[in-house]
């Protein structure tokens, strides 16, 4: 078993363990959890066909690694909506600085639900190269994240 | 963050707990991105991006109750994307079932939008800047808008300063009147990461040029020549080119804010001079949007189905559009020798556009050929297992990108639905 410590910065802080979710390219929040909400699959299984990193993949309850969302501007309030039907990745993990879409839905489900997800931005390219799906992910609250395979 | 008096007393509750919680958010979102303080909104109004009474989003409806029963209401008016459903779309007795019972909560919806601040019963539409709406920002305005594909043509093309704001907080600014000073707000962040020389041997399609854009860029700014010798001004057509280019480049990327050499406000003033030092170079050949529409996924189950319905304006077209597609439908029916169209094909435009159109020769020409004209969003209207199992064919790629339309070039796609051709 091997480990890798990475350092970013915790925009909404907390400690959490899952499951990696990588996603190499940008997560589009609508499409990809755009079917799971409105159908009621509670695994948040993900819509996006253009996502062959995760589509049909679940994505509740997994550390969410990727290097920014894109697309609808609906983004936030889709995090935000997954977050109260407790359908929401355990936390959010970005490679690059967080883009104002997955701020958005981070801190909305910080301030507005009781299901916060704690959010690492600038975690550097680094560390999207080195995490697969299916890692153990460690977040602390200092915005440390550790890689156990 | 540095607040003015006003900003902290609303922080402190002294204009409710609610108006607080707005307030905290905001400064959380403006701090994330080192926003150094809040700035007044000076746009006239602001726009939306949630119009849809999805039954599964209550708890997007229940944070608009605690808004409202909290006094915690819009300080200016506003417009909103368009609703998913009209009487005249297409749909067969499962899907109608199917619709009323998805979209239950829309009546509901419609009135909390109005208790909170919508400008009429008719400013639902993603194209608020079409002058048939008349929300359209002067250049320098600060707003507090949401909607990808209204948002990258409000910061592009008028040149007013947005940040793609998530739908939710674009409703809290409007609230307190103010939003986090970062981004597409500053000067700094409007200059451009990248350089991209468009050289293909026509002009491109601007669906698949904006698709090429923002998969490449991302949330860059782009700065983009070789398109200003195929617009000779930012008139109508161009500006309609700009819209469904701007709506590709969000969708399938984040941008918020690109420059067109000779053409958008900025570049006119700033030209070259609005690229960062270290900017990047791409360059865009035809090739390069041949190999981008064929990354597109095709996910029918019968790859080879014959089209049952087309959609055409996402976003919502100009008159100038609609009058365009009129021309070109009839031009081509006639061609195949047909009276008909060959595909149920609706379109689709602000409801005020419609309107207008609707009472034009052309409309009733189109009409009689069979078209739809309405204004719903195709997005929503294809967002349910009924629809999304139906071969159904459209040049928006942003449409493409969120449902399971196929993706054809305008050209193709006219020469489907009035000729037959798969």
């Amino acid at each position: 078993m091997s480990s890798r410590v990475f350092k970013g910065r915790a925009v909404v802080k907390g400690n959490v363990s899952a499951e990696a979710l990588v996603s190499k390219e940008g997560f589009n929040t609508l499409a990809s959890y755009q079917h799971s909400l409105m159908f009621g699959d509670k695994t948040g299984k993900c819509s996006d066909q253009n996502n062959p990193d995760l589509y049909k993949q679940p994505m509740a309850g997994k550390a969410l690694c990727m290097p920014q969302t894109i697309g609808s501007t609906t983004g936030g309030l889709v995090l935000y909506t997954a977050a109260c039907m407790s359908r929401q990745p355990a936390c959010l993990l970005f490679s690059k600085e967080i883009d104002s879409l997955a701020a958005a839905g981070a801190i909305l489900a910080d301030v507005w639900t009781e299901n916060s997800m704690p959010t690492v931005d600038k975690l550097g390219e680094e560390f999207l190269a080195y995490v697969q799906s299916g890692d153990r992910i460690t977040v602390s609250e200092d915005g440390t994240v550790t890689v156990d395979r | 963050m540095e607040l003015t008096k006003r900003q902290q007393d609303i922080l402190d509750g002294k204009e409710g707990d609610v108006k607080a919680k707005v307030m905290k958010t905001l400064i959380m979102y403006g701090e994330t991105f080192g926003a150094p303080k809040m700035v007044d909104i000076t746009g006239k109004y602001g726009h939306l991006v949630t119009s849809f009474g999805l039954s599964v989003m209550k708890p997007v409806y229940d944070l608009m109750d605690t808004l409202i029963e909290g006094g915690a209401l819009s300080s200016q008016k506003f417009s909103v994307d368009p609703r998913p459903l009209e009487a005249c779309v297409p749909k067969n007795l499962i899907q109608s079932i199917f619709f009323s019972v998805m979209y239950s909560k829309q009546a509901d919806y419609d009135k909390q939008l109005k208790a909170l601040g919508i400008l009429s019963d008719d400013a639902y539409t993603c194209t608020c800047y079409m002058d048939e709406v008349g929300n359209i920002p002067n250049e320098g305005d600060i707003l507090s808008w949401a909607e990808s594909s209204a948002v990258v043509y409000a910061n592009s093309v008028l040149g007013a300063r947005c940040n793609r704001n998530s739908g939710i907080l674009d409703l809290f600014g409007s609230i307190v009147g103010c939003v986090p000073y970062f981004g597409l707000l500053t000067d700094e962040g409007r200059k451009a990461d990248w350089l991209i020389e468009v050289r293909t041997t026509s002009k491109p399609e601007a669906q698949l040029l904006g698709s090429a854009i923002g998969m490449k860029v991302m949330e860059d700014v782009p700065y983009i020549t070789g398109l200003d010798k195929y617009f000779t001004a930012l008139d109508d057509e161009a500006k309609a080119y700009l819209k469904d280019f701007g709506a590709a480049t969000a969708s399938n990327g984040a941008v918020g804010l690109y420059h067109i050499e000779g053409l958008t406000p900025e570049a006119m003033k700033q030209g070259r001079g609005l690229l960062k030092e270290n900017f990047k170079t791409f360059i865009i050949d035809d090739s390069t949007l041949e190999a981008t529409e064929r990354s597109y996924p095709v996910i029918w189950k019968d790859k080879n189905a014959t089209p049952k319905l087309a959609f055409i304006g996402c976003p919502h077209l100009s008159a100038d559009q609609l009058d365009s597609w009129s021309d070109r439908i009839d031009q081509a029916l006639r061609s195949s020798g047909r009276s008909k169209v060959a595909v149920k094909t609706v379109m689709t435009a602000a409801p005020a556009v419609m309107e207008k159109f609707k009472k034009s020769a052309k409309a009733k020409r189109l009409t009689d050929s069979g078209v739809v004209l309405s204004h719903i969003c195709p997005l929503m209207y294809m967002n349910n297992p009924m629809c999304a199992s139906m071969p159904v064919i459209t040049c928006s790629n942003k449409l493409r990108t969120y449902t399971s339309a196929k993706y054809y070039k305008e050209e193709e796609l006219l020469k489907i639905i009035t000729g037959g051709a798969r």
